[in-house]
């Protein structure tokens, strides 16, 4: 009985923790999950059919690097309850802060023309034309914030971070074959040696894995939940899960490219689909279905990213709690970006590969500015009190920051200047 | 009835948009002095890094700047 009575008593605390970590669940597990998104996913895709599962290691340390930046923008949203952009604003001054906010606004405005591109060579290859792409696209995002919940938009959030999983069922369907995905991916290797080419993926993979738009939707996502100091473990918990299945997808992607397209030439995340179509045409759709998918999370994530930001600066009400006519602003911005980074790609020969190209170099600017903002944010005292950074933290965080800037910075030289890594 | 000046336009109407102006303008003012005393104690930490950050930045322009003029000049 006293057995019976004890097991029940242990059931409950899980059951209850359990509901406990659904309530306060969602912008890590969406941020990290986002985090893949178009280009992520053309990413490793080409990852995948370049170096096989070579490189599958990597991806795998790429998790705490996640982890460990995301971790922070937590604990400073929940114990400033200022989004990113208003924080640097009020610890840096006005030179700081508008050249964040300004900045942010163009590279997240760039970005969301990138997952326009992402989604319209999605879903052309079910023979949609990219207006209806963009239609689409547009009616989902007014969808999911019209209802004026914050509740409503992370659910619906949280269900296209659940179809971002439809790489694992289509990297069984390919067959792989365990034994040399354990023997060639998880031991850490160089392919090949270290060349220019090996480098340039890892600068790649390290560029789609931290993006300036991360650090400051996370942090506004916190405090828009409402998430307070007695949240922060399970805002931590949330991140960490989030940095596992970022990990998992991007391994799964890797997988499924490394094992049908080994050896060929992929430059899209849709050519590999498209090719995938001839061997294998339903993991071609579900690769299509996802790319679709992660275009929309990044779109979503990303626009409301700079709406929270410029709402906080500018003291407009800019929460998805407010109906549109209560926060009239908030949602202007957030329309006015996704709906004119739409009809950038509607625009005949707009030079979009360019535009590619310029967004991974104009990323670079605002980067490690953010990156380094946190770490002093979280350093201090004053603000932080007790949450500050410990030793510990302080060494991982700046060891990974350090490298992001390091990496991230040769990688847009090497966008620049490709005859320099050639 | 609305005045009418010489050049045909409303008197109210341009007094609207210089006010609308004008509020954005002062929008951007107040927002500078309300953040213009910067809440961070200035360690030398800190001012070793936004003075890295300020040397990263014009390093990067000045590289931007570069690649724009090979590309005009090519």
């Amino acid at each position: 009985m006293n057995y019976v009575s004890r097991f029940y008593y242990q059931y409950r605390r899980v059951i209850k923790a359990l509901q406990l970590y659904l309530l306060i669940a969602g912008p890590g597990l969406i941020v990290m999950i986002a985090d893949n998104d178009a280009g992520g996913i053309t990413t490793y895709a080409a990852t995948g059919a370049k170096f096989g599962y070579a490189l599958i290691w990597f991806l795998v340390l790429l998790g705490p690097v996640a982890y460990y930046v995301q971790e922070m923008t937590v604990r400073l949203g929940a114990v400033t309850k200022h989004g990113h952009a208003e924080a640097i604003f009020a610890a840096f001054g006005p030179f700081w802060g508008w050249f964040s906010l300004l900045d942010l606004s163009l590279v997240n405005w760039l970005t969301l023309i990138t997952e326009f591109i992402g989604m319209t060579a999605a879903l052309s290859i079910f023979n949609i034309p990219p207006v209806i792409t963009v239609a689409i696209v547009v009616g989902i995002m007014m969808f999911m914030v019209v209802q004026g919940r914050y509740w409503t938009w992370e659910k619906l959030a949280m269900f296209f971070c659940l179809l971002n999983l439809v790489y694992i069922p289509a990297a069984f369907m390919v067959h792989p074959s365990v034994g040399s995905i354990l023997q060639k991916g998880i031991i850490p290797n160089f392919p090949g040696g270290i060349t220019a080419m090996l480098i340039f993926f890892l600068m790649a993979n390290i560029g789609t894995t931290i993006a300036p738009w991360m650090i400051f939707f996370q942090q506004s996502a916190v405090v828009d939940k409402g998430m307070g100091k007695k949240d922060i473990p399970w805002g931590k918990l949330d991140t960490l899960l989030g940095a596992v299945f970022t990990v998992v997808v991007a391994i799964f992607i890797v997988i499924v490219t490394g094992t049908v397209l080994y050896g060929m030439e992929i430059s899209s995340a849709a050519q590999a689909s498209t090719t995938m179509m001839g061997t294998y045409p339903l993991v071609g759709t579900l690769l299509a279905i996802g790319l679709f998918d992660a275009g929309l999370l990044g779109a979503i994530c990303i626009s409301l990213a700079s709406s929270w930001a410029f709402g906080e600066v500018f003291g407009w009400a800019h929460s998805l709690n407010k109906r549109i006519r209560e926060a009239p602003w908030f949602y202007a911005y957030y329309f006015f970006a996704i709906i004119t980074a739409g009809l950038v790609v509607l625009i005949p020969n707009a030079p979009l590969v360019l535009i590619t190209l310029f967004v991974q170099v104009i990323a670079v600017t605002l980067l490690p500015a953010a990156l380094v903002f946190l770490i002093l944010l979280l350093n201090n005292e004053e603000i932080m009190g007790e949450y500050r950074n410990t030793t510990v933290q302080n060494v991982v965080s700046i060891a990974i920051v350090i490298g992001i800037i390091a990496l991230s910075t040769l990688y847009a030289f090497s966008v620049l200047f490709p005859e320099l890594f050639a | 009835m609305e005045k009418m000046d010489p050049t045909g336009k409303s008197e109210s109407s341009e007094g609207r948009s210089d006010s609308f102006l004008a509020k954005q303008f002062s929008k951007f003012t107040e927002i500078n002095k309300k953040y213009a005393k910067p809440q961070i104690t200035m360690t030398p930490m800190v001012r070793i890094a936004l003075l890295g950050l300020r040397i990263y930045l014009i390093v990067l322009v000045l590289v931007l700047v570069y690649k724009f003029y090979t590309l005009i000049r090519t």
